[in-house]
Protein backbone atom coordinates (compact mmCIF):
# COMPACT_ATOMS: atom_id res chain seq x y z
CA UNK A 1 0.00 0.00 0.00
CA UNK A 2 1.47 3.10 -0.87
CA UNK A 3 0.48 6.90 -0.35
CA UNK A 4 2.74 8.66 -2.32
CA UNK A 5 0.62 9.29 -5.54
CA UNK A 6 -1.76 11.16 -3.67
CA UNK A 7 -1.06 15.12 -2.60
CA UNK A 8 -2.98 17.78 -0.80
CA UNK A 9 -4.25 20.89 -2.28
CA UNK A 10 -5.67 23.54 -0.99
CA UNK A 11 -6.49 25.83 -4.19
CA UNK A 12 -8.08 25.80 -7.41
CA UNK A 13 -8.26 27.71 -10.99
CA UNK A 14 -11.70 29.54 -9.31
CA UNK A 15 -9.99 30.30 -5.82
CA UNK A 16 -6.69 31.97 -7.91
CA UNK A 17 -9.44 34.07 -10.15
CA UNK A 18 -11.12 35.20 -7.58
CA UNK A 19 -7.93 36.16 -5.55
CA UNK A 20 -6.95 38.13 -8.69
CA UNK A 21 -10.14 39.50 -8.92
CA UNK A 22 -10.49 40.04 -4.99
CA UNK A 23 -6.84 42.39 -5.57
CA UNK A 24 -8.02 44.28 -8.18
CA UNK A 25 -11.50 45.13 -6.56
CA UNK A 26 -9.63 45.79 -3.22
CA UNK A 27 -7.12 48.21 -5.07
CA UNK A 28 -9.93 50.04 -7.00
CA UNK A 29 -11.42 50.30 -3.48
CA UNK A 30 -8.26 51.79 -1.83
CA UNK A 31 -8.56 54.31 -5.05
CA UNK A 32 -11.72 55.48 -4.00
CA UNK A 33 -10.83 59.00 -2.58
CA UNK A 34 -9.53 59.64 -5.81
CA UNK A 35 -12.67 58.61 -7.81
CA UNK A 36 -15.93 58.82 -5.85
CA UNK A 37 -17.93 61.27 -4.64
CA UNK A 38 -18.46 61.78 -1.09
CA UNK A 39 -21.78 60.07 -0.84
CA UNK A 40 -20.62 57.50 -2.51
CA UNK A 41 -17.53 56.97 -0.02
CA UNK A 42 -19.90 57.79 2.67
CA UNK A 43 -22.05 54.66 1.60
CA UNK A 44 -18.94 52.64 0.64
CA UNK A 45 -17.89 53.00 4.22
CA UNK A 46 -21.21 52.20 5.80
CA UNK A 47 -20.99 48.71 3.68
CA UNK A 48 -17.74 47.62 4.83
CA UNK A 49 -18.58 47.95 8.42
CA UNK A 50 -21.90 46.13 7.46
CA UNK A 51 -19.56 43.55 5.95
CA UNK A 52 -17.17 43.48 9.02
CA UNK A 53 -20.32 42.75 11.10
CA UNK A 54 -21.53 40.59 8.97
CA UNK A 55 -18.65 38.13 8.70
CA UNK A 56 -18.49 38.09 12.89
CA UNK A 57 -21.84 37.25 13.11
CA UNK A 58 -21.30 33.98 10.76
CA UNK A 59 -18.64 33.15 12.23
CA UNK A 60 -19.95 33.28 15.95
CA UNK A 61 -23.14 31.68 14.77
CA UNK A 62 -22.47 30.08 11.86
CA UNK A 63 -19.07 27.99 12.72
CA UNK A 64 -18.98 28.30 16.52
CA UNK A 65 -23.31 27.74 16.79
CA UNK A 66 -23.52 31.04 19.26
CA UNK A 67 -26.62 32.78 17.67
CA UNK A 68 -26.37 35.67 19.56
CA UNK A 69 -29.07 38.43 19.00
CA UNK A 70 -27.06 41.04 20.97
CA UNK A 71 -23.98 41.72 19.70
CA UNK A 72 -25.04 45.46 19.71
CA UNK A 73 -23.78 44.97 23.03
CA UNK A 74 -20.12 45.21 21.30
CA UNK A 75 -20.80 47.82 18.84
CA UNK A 76 -22.33 49.89 21.39
CA UNK A 77 -19.99 49.45 23.75
CA UNK A 78 -16.99 49.88 20.97
CA UNK A 79 -18.84 53.04 20.42
CA UNK A 80 -18.68 54.81 23.78
CA UNK A 81 -15.37 53.64 24.68
CA UNK A 82 -13.79 55.73 21.48
CA UNK A 83 -15.89 58.67 23.17
CA UNK A 84 -14.51 58.07 26.50
CA UNK A 85 -10.99 57.49 25.24
CA UNK A 86 -11.35 60.41 23.13
CA UNK A 87 -12.93 63.10 25.50
CA UNK A 88 -11.36 61.72 28.74
CA UNK A 89 -8.20 60.33 28.08
CA UNK A 90 -7.04 63.10 25.49
CA UNK A 91 -6.92 60.49 22.74
CA UNK A 92 -6.35 60.43 18.98
CA UNK A 93 -9.57 58.60 17.79
CA UNK A 94 -7.37 57.07 15.45
CA UNK A 95 -5.59 55.29 18.73
CA UNK A 96 -8.66 54.58 20.66
CA UNK A 97 -10.38 52.59 17.73
CA UNK A 98 -7.80 49.07 18.51
CA UNK A 99 -7.71 49.98 22.37
CA UNK A 100 -12.16 49.87 21.98
CA UNK A 101 -11.21 46.28 20.82
CA UNK A 102 -9.27 45.08 23.29
CA UNK A 103 -11.58 46.50 26.06
CA UNK A 104 -14.24 44.71 24.29
CA UNK A 105 -12.64 41.75 24.05
CA UNK A 106 -11.63 42.23 27.54
CA UNK A 107 -15.26 42.63 28.83
CA UNK A 108 -16.68 40.03 26.36
CA UNK A 109 -14.90 37.39 29.22
CA UNK A 110 -16.95 37.83 32.32
CA UNK A 111 -19.99 38.35 30.22
CA UNK A 112 -19.14 34.40 28.40
CA UNK A 113 -18.61 32.75 31.81
CA UNK A 114 -22.20 34.18 32.55
CA UNK A 115 -24.07 33.36 29.11
CA UNK A 116 -22.16 30.20 28.12
CA UNK A 117 -23.81 28.37 30.92
CA UNK A 118 -27.36 29.15 28.86
CA UNK A 119 -28.09 26.67 25.40
CA UNK A 120 -29.92 27.73 22.55
CA UNK A 121 -32.64 29.49 22.24
CA UNK A 122 -31.96 30.93 25.84
CA UNK A 123 -28.28 32.02 24.90
CA UNK A 124 -30.09 34.04 22.16
CA UNK A 125 -32.28 35.80 24.36
CA UNK A 126 -29.57 35.78 27.30
CA UNK A 127 -27.10 37.95 25.26
CA UNK A 128 -30.19 39.96 24.03
CA UNK A 129 -30.42 40.82 27.63
CA UNK A 130 -26.88 41.80 28.09
CA UNK A 131 -26.96 44.38 25.34
CA UNK A 132 -30.29 45.97 27.11
CA UNK A 133 -28.24 45.84 30.47
CA UNK A 134 -25.49 47.48 28.45
CA UNK A 135 -27.67 50.23 27.38
CA UNK A 136 -29.32 50.99 30.59
CA UNK A 137 -25.76 51.49 32.18
CA UNK A 138 -24.51 53.70 29.49
CA UNK A 139 -27.53 55.52 29.56
CA UNK A 140 -26.42 55.98 33.36
CA UNK A 141 -23.46 58.02 32.88
CA UNK A 142 -24.43 61.73 32.70
CA UNK A 143 -20.84 62.95 31.75
CA UNK A 144 -21.27 60.98 28.47
CA UNK A 145 -24.74 62.64 28.09
CA UNK A 146 -26.77 59.61 29.85
CA UNK A 147 -30.00 58.91 27.95
CA UNK A 148 -29.83 61.46 25.14
CA UNK A 149 -26.35 60.91 24.48
CA UNK A 150 -23.09 63.18 23.39
CA UNK A 151 -21.34 64.63 19.94
CA UNK A 152 -17.82 63.99 19.43
CA UNK A 153 -16.11 67.65 20.60
CA UNK A 154 -15.21 69.18 17.02
CA UNK A 155 -11.82 70.23 18.56
CA UNK A 156 -11.44 66.16 18.64
CA UNK A 157 -13.19 65.72 15.07
CA UNK A 158 -10.54 68.16 13.71
CA UNK A 159 -7.24 66.90 15.04
CA UNK A 160 -8.14 63.88 12.95
CA UNK A 161 -6.63 65.19 9.47
CA UNK A 162 -6.20 69.06 8.09
CA UNK A 163 -8.95 68.95 6.03
CA UNK A 164 -12.27 67.72 5.58
CA UNK A 165 -11.88 65.75 2.81
CA UNK A 166 -8.42 63.99 4.12
CA UNK A 167 -10.63 63.43 7.09
CA UNK A 168 -12.84 61.94 5.22
CA UNK A 169 -10.88 59.93 3.42
CA UNK A 170 -9.21 58.41 6.33
CA UNK A 171 -12.49 57.04 8.14
CA UNK A 172 -13.11 56.02 4.27
CA UNK A 173 -9.65 54.15 4.50
CA UNK A 174 -10.12 52.70 8.07
CA UNK A 175 -13.69 51.35 7.54
CA UNK A 176 -12.15 49.55 4.24
CA UNK A 177 -9.27 48.31 6.33
CA UNK A 178 -11.37 46.96 9.60
CA UNK A 179 -13.77 44.96 6.58
CA UNK A 180 -10.15 43.45 5.44
CA UNK A 181 -8.52 43.04 8.90
CA UNK A 182 -11.83 40.74 9.92
CA UNK A 183 -11.97 39.09 6.60
CA UNK A 184 -8.35 37.74 6.74
CA UNK A 185 -8.09 37.36 10.61
CA UNK A 186 -11.77 34.89 9.91
CA UNK A 187 -9.84 33.41 6.60
CA UNK A 188 -6.90 32.82 8.31
CA UNK A 189 -8.49 31.24 11.34
CA UNK A 190 -10.32 28.82 9.18
CA UNK A 191 -7.77 27.74 7.15
CA UNK A 192 -5.87 26.99 10.27
CA UNK A 193 -6.65 23.40 12.42
CA UNK A 194 -8.46 25.62 15.09
CA UNK A 195 -10.81 26.53 11.77
CA UNK A 196 -10.62 22.01 10.94
CA UNK A 197 -12.33 22.47 14.41
CA UNK A 198 -14.72 25.13 14.25
CA UNK A 199 -16.41 23.79 11.29
CA UNK A 200 -16.59 20.09 12.42
CA UNK A 201 -18.35 21.74 15.63
CA UNK A 202 -20.51 23.43 13.10
CA UNK A 203 -21.54 19.87 11.62
CA UNK A 204 -21.82 17.49 14.82
CA UNK A 205 -21.24 18.97 18.45
CA UNK A 206 -21.10 15.46 19.44
CA UNK A 207 -18.57 13.39 17.07
CA UNK A 208 -16.49 17.03 17.01
CA UNK A 209 -16.58 16.32 21.30
CA UNK A 210 -15.42 12.72 20.74
CA UNK A 211 -12.34 13.12 18.70
CA UNK A 212 -10.80 15.12 20.56
CA UNK A 213 -12.16 18.63 20.56
CA UNK A 214 -12.40 20.94 22.93
CA UNK A 215 -15.70 22.74 22.18
CA UNK A 216 -16.22 25.45 24.67
CA UNK A 217 -12.50 26.70 24.93
CA UNK A 218 -13.28 26.54 20.69
CA UNK A 219 -16.21 28.39 21.44
CA UNK A 220 -14.72 31.20 24.12
CA UNK A 221 -11.92 32.27 21.76
CA UNK A 222 -14.14 32.90 19.07
CA UNK A 223 -16.75 34.39 20.89
CA UNK A 224 -13.81 36.93 22.63
CA UNK A 225 -12.01 37.68 19.81
CA UNK A 226 -15.63 38.32 17.76
CA UNK A 227 -16.35 40.71 20.63
CA UNK A 228 -13.34 42.67 20.19
CA UNK A 229 -13.65 42.91 16.44
CA UNK A 230 -17.25 43.75 16.75
CA UNK A 231 -16.41 46.61 19.31
CA UNK A 232 -13.95 48.18 17.31
CA UNK A 233 -15.97 47.78 14.45
CA UNK A 234 -18.42 49.62 16.48
CA UNK A 235 -16.05 52.36 17.44
CA UNK A 236 -15.37 53.07 13.47
CA UNK A 237 -19.51 53.38 13.25
CA UNK A 238 -19.56 55.88 15.81
CA UNK A 239 -16.38 57.70 14.77
CA UNK A 240 -18.08 58.37 11.08
CA UNK A 241 -21.20 59.47 12.60
CA UNK A 242 -19.58 62.04 15.02
CA UNK A 243 -22.69 61.88 17.35
CA UNK A 244 -23.47 58.80 20.06
CA UNK A 245 -26.46 57.63 22.41
CA UNK A 246 -27.71 54.81 24.16
CA UNK A 247 -30.72 53.85 21.55
CA UNK A 248 -28.47 54.29 18.48
CA UNK A 249 -25.67 52.57 20.10
CA UNK A 250 -27.59 49.62 21.22
CA UNK A 251 -30.30 49.27 18.42
CA UNK A 252 -31.21 45.67 18.20
CA UNK A 253 -32.88 46.17 14.53
CA UNK A 254 -29.22 48.14 12.90
CA UNK A 255 -26.46 45.91 14.53
CA UNK A 256 -28.19 42.82 14.83
CA UNK A 257 -31.48 42.07 12.90
CA UNK A 258 -29.88 43.44 9.60
CA UNK A 259 -26.87 41.64 10.10
CA UNK A 260 -28.59 38.42 10.83
CA UNK A 261 -30.52 38.97 7.54
CA UNK A 262 -27.51 39.66 5.64
CA UNK A 263 -25.64 35.97 6.80
CA UNK A 264 -28.71 34.16 6.08
CA UNK A 265 -29.59 35.53 2.53
CA UNK A 266 -26.09 35.09 1.72
CA UNK A 267 -25.45 32.17 3.23
CA UNK A 268 -24.45 31.30 7.00
CA UNK A 269 -21.37 28.89 7.72
CA UNK A 270 -19.44 29.85 4.42
CA UNK A 271 -16.90 32.66 4.30
CA UNK A 272 -18.82 33.99 0.89
CA UNK A 273 -21.98 34.15 1.74
CA UNK A 274 -21.68 37.58 3.86
CA UNK A 275 -19.84 39.60 1.37
CA UNK A 276 -22.87 37.96 -0.83
CA UNK A 277 -25.43 38.88 1.21
CA UNK A 278 -24.11 42.71 2.10
CA UNK A 279 -24.20 43.46 -1.46
CA UNK A 280 -27.60 42.14 -1.75
CA UNK A 281 -28.94 43.65 1.26
CA UNK A 282 -27.07 47.26 0.31
CA UNK A 283 -28.78 46.79 -3.49
CA UNK A 284 -32.35 46.39 -1.76
CA UNK A 285 -31.76 49.13 0.30
CA UNK A 286 -30.45 51.84 -2.23
CA UNK A 287 -33.06 50.65 -4.61
CA UNK A 288 -36.43 50.43 -2.41
CA UNK A 289 -35.71 52.57 0.55
CA UNK A 290 -37.74 55.38 -0.48
CA UNK A 291 -40.88 53.16 -0.46
CA UNK A 292 -40.34 53.78 3.81
CA UNK A 293 -42.52 50.69 5.42
CA UNK A 294 -43.17 48.76 2.24
CA UNK A 295 -39.34 48.17 2.11
CA UNK A 296 -39.35 46.88 5.47
CA UNK A 297 -41.92 44.26 4.27
CA UNK A 298 -40.15 43.55 0.85
CA UNK A 299 -36.90 42.65 3.29
CA UNK A 300 -39.02 40.19 5.13
CA UNK A 301 -40.70 38.80 1.73
CA UNK A 302 -36.93 38.07 0.27
CA UNK A 303 -35.99 36.67 3.53
CA UNK A 304 -38.93 34.12 3.21
CA UNK A 305 -38.37 32.94 -0.03
CA UNK A 306 -34.48 32.79 0.20
CA UNK A 307 -35.30 30.45 3.53
CA UNK A 308 -38.10 28.41 1.52
CA UNK A 309 -36.14 28.15 -1.77
CA UNK A 310 -32.52 28.35 -0.37
CA UNK A 311 -32.16 27.16 3.12
CA UNK A 312 -28.80 27.43 3.16
CA UNK A 313 -28.54 30.95 1.53
CA UNK A 314 -27.66 32.14 -2.16
CA UNK A 315 -24.04 31.38 -1.34
CA UNK A 316 -25.21 27.71 -0.18
CA UNK A 317 -27.76 27.32 -2.67
CA UNK A 318 -24.57 27.78 -5.71
CA UNK A 319 -21.90 26.09 -3.54
CA UNK A 320 -24.42 23.26 -3.51
CA UNK A 321 -24.86 22.97 -7.13
CA UNK A 322 -21.56 23.51 -8.41
CA UNK A 323 -19.14 23.10 -5.85
CA UNK A 324 -17.50 26.46 -6.37
CA UNK A 325 -15.55 28.29 -3.64
CA UNK A 326 -13.94 31.90 -3.92
CA UNK A 327 -11.49 31.50 -0.94
CA UNK A 328 -9.05 28.25 -0.84
CA UNK A 329 -10.29 26.38 2.48
CA UNK A 330 -10.70 23.48 1.98
CA UNK A 331 -8.07 20.45 1.28
CA UNK A 332 -8.40 18.10 -1.74
CA UNK A 333 -6.96 15.17 -2.47
CA UNK A 334 -5.71 14.47 -5.87
CA UNK A 335 -3.97 11.23 -7.29
CA UNK A 336 -0.94 11.88 -9.40
CA UNK A 337 -1.02 9.06 -10.94
CA UNK A 338 -4.23 10.35 -13.16
CA UNK A 339 -2.87 14.20 -13.14
CA UNK A 340 0.23 12.89 -14.76
CA UNK A 341 -1.13 9.69 -16.82
CA UNK A 342 -4.38 10.97 -18.63
CA UNK B 1 0.03 -7.42 31.39
CA UNK B 2 -2.26 -4.49 32.63
CA UNK B 3 -5.86 -4.78 31.20
CA UNK B 4 -6.22 -1.04 28.38
CA UNK B 5 -9.69 -0.99 30.07
CA UNK B 6 -11.05 -1.56 33.36
CA UNK B 7 -14.70 -1.09 34.03
CA UNK B 8 -15.54 -1.64 37.71
CA UNK B 9 -19.47 -1.23 39.08
CA UNK B 10 -20.06 1.66 36.61
CA UNK B 11 -23.86 2.80 37.29
CA UNK B 12 -26.01 5.32 35.07
CA UNK B 13 -29.80 5.79 35.20
CA UNK B 14 -31.76 8.38 33.98
CA UNK B 15 -34.82 8.37 36.38
CA UNK B 16 -36.07 4.92 36.41
CA UNK B 17 -34.41 3.68 33.66
CA UNK B 18 -31.31 2.00 34.38
CA UNK B 19 -28.52 1.76 31.52
CA UNK B 20 -25.60 0.74 33.20
CA UNK B 21 -25.68 -1.31 36.22
CA UNK B 22 -22.97 -2.25 38.15
CA UNK B 23 -21.16 -2.98 35.00
CA UNK B 24 -17.86 -4.54 35.46
CA UNK B 25 -15.25 -6.15 32.89
CA UNK B 26 -11.74 -5.94 31.42
CA UNK B 27 -10.13 -5.58 28.15
CA UNK B 28 -7.08 -6.81 27.38
CA UNK B 29 -4.25 -5.30 25.20
CA UNK B 30 -4.90 -6.26 21.44
CA UNK B 31 -7.90 -8.57 22.73
CA UNK B 32 -11.34 -7.91 20.54
CA UNK B 33 -14.19 -8.20 22.55
CA UNK B 34 -18.06 -8.38 21.11
CA UNK B 35 -21.03 -7.22 22.96
CA UNK B 36 -24.54 -8.61 22.11
CA UNK B 37 -27.83 -7.67 23.72
CA UNK B 38 -31.23 -6.80 22.80
CA UNK B 39 -32.37 -3.41 21.82
CA UNK B 40 -32.33 -0.74 24.67
CA UNK B 41 -30.04 -3.30 27.22
CA UNK B 42 -27.70 -0.22 27.29
CA UNK B 43 -24.48 -1.13 24.63
CA UNK B 44 -24.55 1.83 22.85
CA UNK B 45 -25.05 3.70 25.97
CA UNK B 46 -21.96 1.55 27.71
CA UNK B 47 -20.05 3.12 25.19
CA UNK B 48 -21.00 6.88 26.16
CA UNK B 49 -19.93 5.73 29.48
CA UNK B 50 -16.52 4.87 27.88
CA UNK B 51 -16.12 7.98 25.61
CA UNK B 52 -17.16 10.31 27.95
CA UNK B 53 -19.96 11.33 25.86
CA UNK B 54 -22.12 10.70 29.15
CA UNK B 55 -20.84 10.70 32.77
CA UNK B 56 -21.23 7.53 35.14
CA UNK B 57 -23.53 8.09 38.46
CA UNK B 58 -20.85 5.67 40.41
CA UNK B 59 -18.34 2.93 39.51
CA UNK B 60 -14.94 3.96 38.07
CA UNK B 61 -13.73 3.32 33.85
CA UNK B 62 -9.73 2.79 33.79
CA UNK B 63 -7.84 3.12 30.37
CA UNK B 64 -4.14 2.15 30.42
CA UNK B 65 -3.88 2.51 33.98
CA UNK B 66 -5.42 6.23 34.23
CA UNK B 67 -8.29 6.82 36.11
CA UNK B 68 -10.77 8.40 32.84
CA UNK B 69 -14.05 8.61 35.02
CA UNK B 70 -14.00 11.90 35.08
CA UNK B 71 -12.06 13.13 31.51
CA UNK B 72 -14.24 14.72 29.10
CA UNK B 73 -15.28 12.58 26.02
CA UNK B 74 -12.57 15.25 24.06
CA UNK B 75 -9.42 14.34 26.57
CA UNK B 76 -10.35 10.60 26.53
CA UNK B 77 -10.08 10.32 22.54
CA UNK B 78 -6.84 12.12 22.76
CA UNK B 79 -5.71 9.61 25.07
CA UNK B 80 -6.62 6.69 22.73
CA UNK B 81 -10.35 5.80 22.76
CA UNK B 82 -12.11 6.25 19.05
CA UNK B 83 -15.47 5.28 18.66
CA UNK B 84 -17.64 4.75 15.56
CA UNK B 85 -21.31 6.27 16.29
CA UNK B 86 -24.87 3.47 15.22
CA UNK B 87 -25.97 6.46 13.80
CA UNK B 88 -23.46 7.80 11.35
CA UNK B 89 -22.85 11.51 12.81
CA UNK B 90 -20.55 12.73 9.76
CA UNK B 91 -19.65 16.49 9.80
CA UNK B 92 -21.60 16.38 6.50
CA UNK B 93 -20.46 19.75 5.08
CA UNK B 94 -17.22 18.82 5.01
CA UNK B 95 -15.68 16.15 2.51
CA UNK B 96 -14.45 12.42 3.31
CA UNK B 97 -11.38 13.43 3.52
CA UNK B 98 -11.17 17.10 5.91
CA UNK B 99 -13.82 14.24 7.70
CA UNK B 100 -11.14 12.22 8.95
CA UNK B 101 -8.41 15.18 9.02
CA UNK B 102 -10.40 16.60 12.31
CA UNK B 103 -9.74 13.05 14.02
CA UNK B 104 -5.98 12.89 12.73
CA UNK B 105 -5.07 16.23 13.49
CA UNK B 106 -7.47 17.00 16.74
CA UNK B 107 -7.80 13.17 18.37
CA UNK B 108 -4.57 12.01 17.60
CA UNK B 109 -3.03 15.56 17.73
CA UNK B 110 -0.53 14.85 14.53
CA UNK B 111 1.39 17.70 12.69
CA UNK B 112 0.13 18.48 9.51
CA UNK B 113 2.20 16.13 7.00
CA UNK B 114 2.15 13.47 9.27
CA UNK B 115 -2.04 13.83 9.15
CA UNK B 116 -2.75 13.99 5.66
CA UNK B 117 -0.37 10.82 5.28
CA UNK B 118 -2.30 9.41 7.95
CA UNK B 119 -5.79 10.02 6.76
CA UNK B 120 -4.80 9.10 3.21
CA UNK B 121 -3.35 5.84 4.46
CA UNK B 122 -6.77 4.89 6.32
CA UNK B 123 -9.36 6.04 3.54
CA UNK B 124 -7.32 3.31 1.12
CA UNK B 125 -7.27 0.95 3.85
CA UNK B 126 -11.68 1.42 4.26
CA UNK B 127 -11.74 1.43 0.35
CA UNK B 128 -12.64 5.18 0.87
CA UNK B 129 -10.04 6.94 -0.90
CA UNK B 130 -12.25 7.44 -4.50
CA UNK B 131 -14.62 9.42 -2.39
CA UNK B 132 -12.20 11.45 -0.41
CA UNK B 133 -13.02 14.75 -1.95
CA UNK B 134 -16.85 14.09 -1.95
CA UNK B 135 -19.19 16.17 0.43
CA UNK B 136 -19.90 13.50 3.27
CA UNK B 137 -23.69 14.59 3.86
CA UNK B 138 -24.18 13.01 0.12
CA UNK B 139 -22.81 9.11 1.03
CA UNK B 140 -24.19 5.70 0.92
CA UNK B 141 -24.95 4.42 4.18
CA UNK B 142 -22.14 1.80 2.95
CA UNK B 143 -19.94 5.08 2.65
CA UNK B 144 -21.11 6.62 5.73
CA UNK B 145 -20.38 3.66 7.83
CA UNK B 146 -16.97 3.26 6.50
CA UNK B 147 -16.28 6.52 7.00
CA UNK B 148 -17.18 6.15 10.76
CA UNK B 149 -14.78 3.65 10.95
CA UNK B 150 -12.00 5.27 9.46
CA UNK B 151 -12.57 8.25 11.32
CA UNK B 152 -12.68 6.85 14.03
CA UNK B 153 -9.00 4.92 12.88
CA UNK B 154 -7.47 8.32 12.00
CA UNK B 155 -6.91 9.52 15.43
CA UNK B 156 -4.88 6.41 16.35
CA UNK B 157 -7.02 4.89 18.95
CA UNK B 158 -5.16 2.56 21.61
CA UNK B 159 -8.89 1.14 21.98
CA UNK B 160 -11.43 0.96 19.39
CA UNK B 161 -15.21 1.08 19.89
CA UNK B 162 -17.44 -0.23 16.90
CA UNK B 163 -20.88 0.32 17.89
CA UNK B 164 -22.96 -2.09 14.89
CA UNK B 165 -21.22 -0.84 11.92
CA UNK B 166 -22.63 -3.71 10.11
CA UNK B 167 -25.81 -3.10 10.50
CA UNK B 168 -27.61 -2.69 7.31
CA UNK B 169 -25.05 -3.81 4.74
CA UNK B 170 -25.51 -6.36 2.30
CA UNK B 171 -23.41 -10.26 2.85
CA UNK B 172 -20.28 -8.65 0.42
CA UNK B 173 -20.20 -5.61 2.12
CA UNK B 174 -20.38 -7.56 5.37
CA UNK B 175 -17.37 -9.71 4.61
CA UNK B 176 -15.33 -6.79 3.66
CA UNK B 177 -15.51 -5.01 6.58
CA UNK B 178 -14.95 -8.06 8.69
CA UNK B 179 -11.98 -8.37 6.64
CA UNK B 180 -10.92 -4.84 7.52
CA UNK B 181 -11.43 -5.31 10.90
CA UNK B 182 -9.32 -8.09 11.21
CA UNK B 183 -6.31 -6.34 9.36
CA UNK B 184 -6.96 -3.53 11.91
CA UNK B 185 -6.90 -6.07 14.91
CA UNK B 186 -3.38 -7.27 13.47
CA UNK B 187 -2.20 -4.04 14.43
CA UNK B 188 -2.26 -4.34 18.23
CA UNK B 189 -5.43 -2.38 18.71
CA UNK B 190 -8.16 -3.73 21.26
CA UNK B 191 -11.59 -3.02 19.81
CA UNK B 192 -14.73 -3.67 21.85
CA UNK B 193 -17.47 -4.10 18.86
CA UNK B 194 -21.57 -3.84 19.47
CA UNK B 195 -23.23 -6.17 16.65
CA UNK B 196 -26.25 -8.04 16.01
CA UNK B 197 -24.95 -9.55 13.29
CA UNK B 198 -23.82 -12.65 15.28
CA UNK B 199 -21.84 -14.50 12.33
CA UNK B 200 -19.55 -11.23 11.55
CA UNK B 201 -19.06 -11.17 15.13
CA UNK B 202 -18.08 -14.39 15.89
CA UNK B 203 -15.60 -14.08 12.98
CA UNK B 204 -13.47 -11.88 14.94
CA UNK B 205 -13.76 -11.29 18.64
CA UNK B 206 -11.94 -13.54 20.96
CA UNK B 207 -14.73 -13.35 23.77
CA UNK B 208 -18.11 -12.13 24.07
CA UNK B 209 -20.16 -10.49 26.55
CA UNK B 210 -24.29 -10.10 26.99
CA UNK B 211 -26.14 -7.00 28.09
CA UNK B 212 -29.24 -6.79 29.74
CA UNK B 213 -31.01 -4.44 31.31
CA UNK B 214 -27.53 -2.80 31.71
CA UNK B 215 -26.18 -5.67 33.41
CA UNK B 216 -23.72 -7.94 32.34
CA UNK B 217 -25.45 -11.63 31.95
CA UNK B 218 -23.19 -13.52 30.68
CA UNK B 219 -19.59 -13.62 29.46
CA UNK B 220 -17.04 -15.80 28.07
CA UNK B 221 -16.13 -18.06 24.83
CA UNK B 222 -18.10 -16.38 21.91
CA UNK B 223 -19.35 -20.09 20.54
CA UNK B 224 -20.07 -21.22 24.32
CA UNK B 225 -21.71 -17.67 25.19
CA UNK B 226 -23.97 -18.05 22.28
CA UNK B 227 -25.26 -21.66 23.23
CA UNK B 228 -25.41 -20.40 26.53
CA UNK B 229 -29.30 -20.79 28.06
CA UNK B 230 -29.17 -17.03 29.00
CA UNK B 231 -28.65 -15.84 25.66
CA UNK B 232 -30.72 -18.66 24.05
CA UNK B 233 -33.63 -17.41 26.51
CA UNK B 234 -33.10 -13.30 25.41
CA UNK B 235 -32.86 -13.98 21.72
CA UNK B 236 -35.28 -16.97 21.76
CA UNK B 237 -37.74 -16.06 24.41
CA UNK B 238 -36.84 -19.86 25.81
CA UNK B 239 -38.75 -20.20 29.37
CA UNK B 240 -36.04 -19.73 32.32
CA UNK B 241 -37.90 -23.04 33.49
CA UNK B 242 -38.42 -25.05 30.50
Amino acid sequence: MTTATYSISRSSPATRIAALAGFLVLAALVAAPWWAGRADMRLLSEIFLYLSLACLWNLLAGYAGLVSVGQQAFVGFGGYMLFALAIFAGLSPLAAIPIAGLLGALVAVPVAFLIFRLRGAYFAIGTWVIAEVFRLSFAQVSSLGGGSGTSLPVAIVRSMASSRSMREATTYWLALGMAVLVLAVIYLLLRSRNGLALTAIRDSEVASNSFGIDIWRHKFIVYVVTAGLTASTGALIFLQKLRISPDAAFSVNDWTAFVIFIVVIGGIGTLEGPIIGVIVFFLLRETLADLGTTYLLLLGLVAIVVMLKAPRGIWGFVKDRTGLELFPLSRRVVDENQKNGK
Amino acid sequence: MAPVLELKDVSKSYGAITVADQLSYQLDQGEALGVIGPNGAGKTSMFNLITGTVRADSGQIVFGGEDITRHSAARRCRLGVARSFQIPQPFSGMTVFENVLVAATHGAKLPAQKANRHCLEMLQLTGLIDRANDVSGSLTLLGRKRLELARALCAQPKLLLLDEIAGGLTENECHSLVETINTIRATGISIIWIEHIVHALLSVVDRLIVIDFGRKIAEGDPKETMASREVQEIYMGVDADA
